[in-house]
């Protein structure tokens, strides 16, 4: 990271809290504030730096409000100013799918959005789907699976299943592969990886 | 990437008084799935990013005088699933569905799939070639399997649009706003070729916004299909495609639109092919006849002539589908 991309606000606090088992909300306003729709919301430029701005967004339930380079990235904002590494970077070119997270309800690559972008939006990545240790169904369904091998796409395709299931709850097969067509497996998964997702619609029906 | 000033206007009055004269100095970011990646390789720096994607002016799709006016931020998902372009305009809808990926078309709008940059793959590796300001194409004597065998030089750069040439075949008109003042511009003359300008693929000055499209209702006893022809079966560019619109009355064609992308630096209006249809009956030697006459004129590089027959092949068959 260049130093001024580093986090001059609270990232160091986040991360001693992380190491010492905190919640990784430490960056958080308030874990009540009510979710604002995306276009109510802008992100405030710095008033000493016009190329840095607060950005504020709510990330699995929890808002948070952070002062970044406006080139930060979705998910360098994640990854390195929330410490929420579950959504990878594979290409960093919306190629490949691994950095998939989901906004708004729509399944979106964090490595091609703007954190500025996200100002006002509600995020949901793979470390926000579990209650507890109850995983969450789609979760299962890989794990019964065995819907990878590496592991490292399998957040990005978690997520994806995540946005298409509750969008179509019921898919035939046909189209859960072409919504799972922007996410690729580099070990070469996708059977498995199909029959999860069908087996995940299955486990939330019930 | 290098940083930049950002700011997201909630008009589109304030949007277009962020813009200046000079080329790639301050910028309109609409999704960013393409110009995200051209800074990331360092292709453009601007200085400053205007925000538009959720400009509520530029959002949606409503009816307009005998079609639908789209807002030009509006989320291609939102365009393929959307059940009045559907039903009004379907040709449309069938080729938002295919562009890149479902993640893609979540993040992408309609007035950046049109204002996208070329793929190729010098211009993306920031070879100083025509499209750099430069006064050389790469292309022509190196590795050009994916460039144009229509209409090509000096540039030989395909459109990557998959939108474009449905918008084309459907007749559409582009809006574009410079300052406070509005124009309507049919979409055939909305893009440049590279004999007139190799550096740009459109008319838009630094100054100006792409504000919606609009978009005729598809004819009445029209029928209409986008095929598309890739590496792959899904994600990728066209290697060619077609957008095709054919009217008929009485088992006779009256109207054809022919419109190829990926194969022509601009969406290429096959008006030879449309030509042969018409007063026929569109039959098996109708549609072959079309598809030879779409591929009239081509001139493909060293690596790229698969694309004449591959293009002849899918124009008949999108054709005879439509019988
Ligand atoms: C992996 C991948 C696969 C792809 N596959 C396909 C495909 O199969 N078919 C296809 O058609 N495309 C494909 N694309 C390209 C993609 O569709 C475009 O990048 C996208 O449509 C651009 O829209 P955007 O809103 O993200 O634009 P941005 O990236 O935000 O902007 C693109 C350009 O348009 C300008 N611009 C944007 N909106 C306006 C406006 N309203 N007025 C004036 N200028 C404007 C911007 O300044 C910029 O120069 C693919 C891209 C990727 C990364
Ligand atoms: S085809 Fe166009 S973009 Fe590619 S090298 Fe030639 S001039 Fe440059
Ligand atoms: S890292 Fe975002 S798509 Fe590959
Ligand atoms: S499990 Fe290894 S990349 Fe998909």
């Amino acid at each position: 990271m260049a130093d001024e991309d580093r986090d001059h606000s609270d990232l160091s606090v986040t991360r001693r809290a992380f190491l010492k088992g905190g919640a990784l909300a430490t960056g958080a306003l308030s874990s009540t504030l009510i979710p604002t729709p995306a276009d109510a919301q802008l992100p405030v430029a710095t008033e000493s730096d016009p190329r840095r701005s607060v950005v504020e967004m709510t990330v699995n339930g929890v808002a948070y409000r952070k002062e970044v380079p406006n080139r930060t990235t979705l998910l360098q904002f994640l990854r390195e100013h929330l410490t929420l590494t579950g959504a990878k970077m594979g290409c960093d070119r919306a190629q490949c799918g691994a950095c998939t997270v989901v906004v708004n309800g729509r399944n979106v690559y964090s490595c091609t959005t703007l954190a500025v972008e996200a100002t006002g939006a509600e995020v949901l990545t793979i470390e926000g789907l579990a209650k507890g240790d109850a995983l969450h169904p789609i979760q299962q369904a890989f794990i019964q699976h065995s819907g990878f091998q590496c592991g490292f796409c399998t957040s990005g395709q978690i997520m994806t299943t995540k946005a298409f299931l509750d969008r179509v709850p019921r898919p035939t097969e046909d189209e859960a592969r072409r919504a799972m067509s922007g996410n690729l497996c580099r070990c070469a998964a996708y059977k498995r990886i199909l029959e999860s997702v069908m087996t995940a619609s299955r486990l939330m029906q019930a | 990437m290098h940083n930049f000033a950002y700011i997201r206007p909630t008009t589109l009055r304030d949007a277009a008084a962020q813009l200046g004269k000079e080329h790639g100095k301050v910028m309109l970011l609409a999704g960013g799935t393409d110009l995200l990646g051209e800074m990331k390789d360092d292709l453009r720096v601007p200085e400053k990013l205007v925000a538009i994607r959720q400009l509520r002016e530029l959002q949606g799709i409503r009816p307009g005088r005998g079609g639908l006016r789209i807002g030009a931020a509006t989320l291609l998902s939102d365009i393929a699933e959307s059940a009045p372009v559907r039903e009004q305009a379907p040709l449309l809808a069938m080729a938002a569905e295919t562009v890149g990926t479902p993640q893609i078309r979540n993040m992408a709008t309609i007035g950046g799939n049109l204002c996208q940059r070329p793929r190729c793959w010098y211009y993306r590796n920031n070879y100083p070639c025509f499209k750099h300001g430069g006064s050389v194409c790469y292309s022509v004597t190196g590795e050009n399997e994916y460039h144009a065998i229509l209409e090509g030089g000096p540039s030989y750069i395909v459109h990557p649009s998959d939108t474009a040439p449905a918008l084309v075949a459907l007749g559409a008109t582009v809006r574009i706003s410079t300052g406070g003042r509005e124009r309507g511009v049919p979409i055939e003359k909305f893009f440049v070729g590279p004999r007139q300008d190799p550096a740009r693929e459109n008319i838009l000055q630094p100054n100006e916004i792409l504000t919606e499209i609009e978009v005729p209702s598809a004819p009445a006893g029209s029928k209409a299909v986008y095929v598309k022809e890739m590496v792959r079966e899904v994600w990728d560019f066209a290697l060619c495609s077609v957008a095709a619109m054919v009217t008929t009355s009485g088992g006779i064609v009256g109207d054809a639109r022919i419109v190829l992308g990926g194969v022509a630096p601009f969406p290429y209006r096959a008006l030879k092919a449309e030509a042969v249809l018409k007063g026929r009956r569109l039959d098996e030697a109708a549609a072959a006849a079309a598809g030879a006459a779409a591929v009239d004129g081509a001139r493909p590089l060293s690596k790229n002539a698969y694309k004449v027959p591959l293009t002849q092949a899918v124009v008949t068959r999108a054709l005879l589908s439509l019988a």
